[in-house]
């Protein structure tokens, strides 16, 4: 039962279960590719939920063009049609989020809210009105709200690879612009830098990526492919081309895998299966990663802690005073201490953590303004940090008189 | 829409500043005001060119809004700013830049580099790269705050102080010939204080003119040539000699007359 369900995830995943099922993966990954790249920029600009408001304001949209279809004759629905209304609609809700929050006293987070419920609401009674009106061809419309790779055809695919890799593209050539747009567009508008037209240019490509996720994440989890990659990269990296980068990788891995499994699963919706996998890389990174992971962290202070207490353990034994039992343990294991008392090795280790102690707080007594803010003070060996004679001046000056 | 693509590196070339020549900051009648209530009142005032210039006031007189207004970071609702002689949107090239350090969000993902080099945004353009030359426009002027050892230095980790030399370093590379900071002595350690202060005497040397909120009344005659007394309109404005005077401040402070600079430095003298 298992096997012949990998050998088929094995193909899908590797391109090889017929041309179809290869485009809708690689149409996805690319999309994964261009929510992160975006995303990035859209999470430093603190604008990820305007993005979430835009995706919902889609709805009533899509019910709007397909009534339009209908009255113009189409004989079956149009994704081009359909898709005009989702950017019509989604641009007056983002125009909406802006103006309440502008021009009156809501603040933003409460503007979105209100656009992004109502609007959804709206596009929900336009649903059931479509729906009781037995038109033909709106079996597909459900699929927006929640994605569906299966109803995704060939060319769409191609399209929306394309429109993904041109997003990712223009924040590559933005890139310099956007970093500064991002980090402080007071500074930006001083030099020069149109900021109203850089934030609409990034709002643009939030919406493209919106549009063009919303028949495979379907609009309720589309924001998820903007914010979850460059939040999980956020934990690998300080830099910006790197934090791109590994949200870029996240994103495409998301879509790639998600859209295997889904493809293996039919009856899961196809946006919850990608931003599962999506939140599982960013569980993966929360906890593992090795810059500003939890368990980095984690093992960061244990390991500072564990120096502080045998430094401490050893210089009390060196003064004659027992050790506690959980360090007495440790210092054994490391050879330290033998039956109470202090080895060779540990006599060593004593003498060389009392006399950095020593230094340390004579140099933190004399020269408290010279305390090198690049290295560990206190915590690396003396020597290490500062040059010999300033040493040799502690030493003099620190010598029991 | 033709504004909104120019690119800030094609700006005209900066006009010498001569004795005779136009002001480096000129504000005619400039009034602004938030939800209909004026913070800042009809201020008129003419930079002298090549000077070192202290904005002085209370908390809430205006002070960084003028910096604002002058940059057009907020709407005036009535005035006219030129810098040496042209609206300042089409100087942006000589102008440089100081934020409070409190304006940004200093777990942003770049290195203290990468931040300076945004001094340089300006002269390289649309979509093209940070190229090697910028980067070391950049790494100058970070060495010229004492911040060299901390170009790969992630900004968060950096002191207060030191994001302060950063925010410095950025404006230096913006080479430019009239300087704003908003509060840059605001807050930080006493080696900050001393890179500050030496910045800004080089770029007096270098004539350059610098505009520079300021809160510590004391230092105000040390550091700087001329104040400008700021409370909501403009109280008084020339060398200091001659407005740091106790009748001046106690009009701009308000209500109870303030002692004169050189009390309070013996004040702070003598508690220190």
């Amino acid at each position: 039962m298992i096997d012949p369900m990998f050998e088929e995830a094995l193909r899908i995943l590797t391109f090889q279960s017929g041309f179809n099922s290869a485009v809708v993966v690689a149409g996805t990954a690319a999309l994964g590719l261009a929510g992160g790249t975006v995303g990035t920029f859209l999470l430093l600009r603190r604008r990820a939920l305007v993005s979430d408001a835009l995706s919902h304001a889609t709805l009533p949209g899509i019910a709007v063009a397909f009534l339009v279809g209908a009255a113009l004759g189409l004989p079956e629905r149009s994704l081009p049609l359909l898709l005009a209304g989702a950017v019509a609609s989604g641009v007056v809700g983002l125009l909406t989020v802006q103006a309440l929050s502008r021009f009156t006293r809501l603040t933003e987070d409460s503007a979105i809210g209100a656009v992004l419920s109502v609007f959804f609401g709206l596009g929900v009674v336009l649903l059931s009105v479509i729906q009781n009106l037995e038109l033909g061809g709106q079996a597909g419309l459900k699929t927006f709200i929640l994605g569906q790779t299966a109803a995704m055809a060939q060319g769409e695919a191609i399209a929306i690879g394309l429109l993904a890799a041109g997003a990712a593209l223009a924040v590559a050539l933005l890139f310099k612009e956007l970093r500064v747009l991002a980090f402080d567009p007071g500074f930006a508008a001083v030099q020069g830098w149109p900021v109203g037209a850089l934030d609409l240019a990034l709002m643009g490509l939030a919406t493209l990526v919106t549009v063009i996720g919303l028949q495979t994440v379907g609009l309720i989890l589309v924001v998820a492919l903007l914010i979850i990659p460059p939040a999980a990269a956020r934990f690998w990296t300080d830099r910006l081309p790197a934090l791109t980068l590994i949200a870029a990788v996240i994103g495409a891995l998301s879509g790639w895998l998600g859209a295997t499994l889904s493809a293996l699963l039919p009856k899961l919706p196809a946006g919850a299966v990608i931003v599962l996998v999506a939140g599982g890389f960013f569980l993966l990174s929360f906890l593992f990663a090795p810059a500003r992971g939890l368990v980095a962290a984690a093992l960061r202070q244990g390991r500072l802690r564990l120096t502080f207490a045998e430094r401490r353990a050893l210089t009390d034994l060196l003064d004659g005073r027992p050790a506690e039992s959980s360090v007495a343990l440790w210092l054994r294991l490391r050879g330290y201490i033998q039956d109470g008392a202090l080895t060779a090795a540990g006599q060593t280790a004593a003498r060389a953590a009392a006399r950095d102690r020593r230094l340390w707080e004579r140099f933190l007594a004399d020269y408290p303004a010279l305390l090198p803010a690049h290295a560990n003070w206190g915590v690396d060996p003396i020597d290490s940090v500062l040059p010999g004679d300033m040493v040799r001046l502690l030493e003099e000056r620190s010598a029991p008189s | 829409m033709q504004y909104l693509w120019r690119t800030p590196g094609s700006r005209t070339a900066p006009e010498e500043a001569s004795p005779i020549g136009p002001p480096p900051l000129e504000i005619r009648g400039l009034t602004v005001a938030y939800h209909r209530r004026p913070v800042l009142w009809n201020v008129d005032y003419a930079a002298p060119p090549g000077g070192l210039i202290a904005v002085v006031g209370p908390n809430g007189a205006g002070k960084s809004t003028l910096i604002k207004a002058c940059l057009g970071l907020v709407p005036s609702v009535s005035g006219s700013v030129e810098v040496f002689g042209r609206p300042i949107a089409k100087q942006r090239r000589l102008i440089g830049y100081v934020p409070q350090r409190e304006s940004v969000d200093w777990d942003f993902p770049v290195s203290a580099l990468d931040v300076v080099a945004m001094g340089r945004y300006g002269k390289i353009g649309w979509f093209r790269p940070v190229t090697r030359a910028h980067k070391e426009a950049a790494l100058h002027a970070l060495e010229r705050v004492g911040m060299a050892d901390f170009a790969k230095r992630q900004i968060g980790q950096l002191s207060g102080g030191q994001q302060q030399r950063v925010f410095l370093a950025r404006a230096l590379a913006q080479e430019a010939q009239l300087y704003f900071m908003d509060e840059p002595f605001a807050g930080v350690d006493a080696a900050t204080e001393r890179a500050v202060l030496q910045v800004l005497r080089d770029l007096d040397a270098a004539g350059r003119t610098v505009i520079c909120v300021h809160h510590d009344l004391q230092t105000v005659s040390d550091y700087f040539d001329h104040a400008l007394l700021l409370n909501t309109r403009v109280v008084a404005q020339g060398p200091v000699a001659r407005v740091m005077t106790p009748d001046l401040l106690s009009r701009t402070y308000g209500g109870r007359p303030m002692p004169a600079p050189a009390a309070l430095g013996a004040f702070g003298a003598e508690a220190s």
